[in-house]
């Protein structure tokens, strides 16, 4: 089960916490793996503890003319991308009143359109392969909401329409689309947080835990194994329990 | 034939998976063809990458038959 021998995968945002965990289970299971982050030398750090069957992508996803050309060589140098992981995303937090356009956009640029045209990017490429598995990073909070997180949520919520509408135009090419919701996950960003703002979130949790990287990793797997072939427009919630959609 | 319709056969035949004897000029897209709105759109990319021609949406919408698709990249390269 969930073998991807033969299977090439690009994860965005392969330097962070989250992203780091999903590439190793791809690349555990048999894919080749393509690493995209923007700090080269933790993707270089990252792809030889690896070893085989890894490349690295460094690219700026705020830069549109970058985004393209990281879809055009993951594309070239991997031999085609079966399996695309939208896993980048950024915070910039603030209350809306006093949020800037610079925070907005910004949070907008790299979470949601940067998807869309890496997206473009590969999809095309899969509908004449008559293959392929897009999943997008997500969140708990795009579709809860969240104060202080207009931007991020906005762009969350944004990727779940976005993954539905796409779905829909490509589900006779199996190219199938979804999303991973992440809850709270133990990451450099979880770890931040003081011990009365973990206590407030884990009284929401009903697992009174946060979730491990390789909790998402492994629904990522699901969806991208070719025993997900017929799940496509969902959203996979992996929360603890914390929010039941 | 011209080359441009021997080369225009050539791309419908494979994306479509369909026998040479059915691409006709005449021949409708999506009514003869089998074609569904997705396999237009790929085809009008295909044509685009093959004969390296821009073929806006427009124009796409009225290459109907293999003969229009012809036609129009005869025009567009004259």
């Amino acid at each position: 089960m969930f073998d991807l021998t033969g299977r090439k995968a690009l994860v965005t945002g392969a330097t962070g916490g989250l992203g780091e965990e999903i590439a190793r289970m791809l690349h555990k299971q048999g894919a080749v793996v393509g690493l995209h982050g923007t700090r080269v030398e933790k993707l270089e750090a990252l792809a030889a503890e690896l070893g085989d069957r890894v490349k690295i992508f460094p690219a700026n996803l705020s830069d549109r003319a970058e985004v393209k050309a990281l879809g055009e060589k993951a594309e070239a140098e991997l031999g085609g991308v079966d399996i695309l992981v939208n896993n980048a995303g950024i915070t910039k937090d603030g209350l809306f009143v006093r949020m800037s356009d610079e925070d907005w956009d910004s949070v907008l640029e790299v979470n949601l359109t940067a998807v869309f045209r890496l997206t473009r990017e590969l999809t095309h490429p899969m509908m004449r392969r008559r293959h392929g598995r897009i999943i997008n990073i997500t969140s708990v909070v795009g579709v809860t909401g969240n104060p202080g997180q207009t931007n991020y949520c906005a762009s969350k919520a944004g990727m779940i329409g976005f993954s539905k509408s796409l779905a829909q135009e490509i589900a006779t090419r199996n190219v199938t689309v979804n999303c991973v919701a992440p809850g709270f996950i133990e990451s450099a960003m979880t770890g931040k947080l003081n011990e009365k703002q973990k206590e407030a979130i884990l009284g929401a949790i009903p697992m009174k835990r946060m979730g491990a990287g390789s909790d998402i990793a492994a629904a990522v797997l699901y969806l991208a194994s070719d025993e997900a072939g017929y799940v496509t427009g969902q959203t996979i919630h992996v929360n603890g329990g914390m929010a039941m959609i | 034939m011209s080359d441009i319709a021997e080369r225009v056969k050539k791309i419908v035949i494979d994306h479509l998976g369909v026998d040479a004897d059915k691409v006709v000029e005449g021949a409708s897209f999506i009514d003869d063809l089998g074609a569904d709105s997705l396999d237009t759109v790929e085809l009008v990319m295909a044509f685009e990458e093959e004969f390296g021609v821009e073929i806006p949406d427009d124009a796409a919408d009225s290459i109907l038959t293999v003969g229009d698709a012809v036609k129009f990249i005869e025009k567009a390269q004259a």
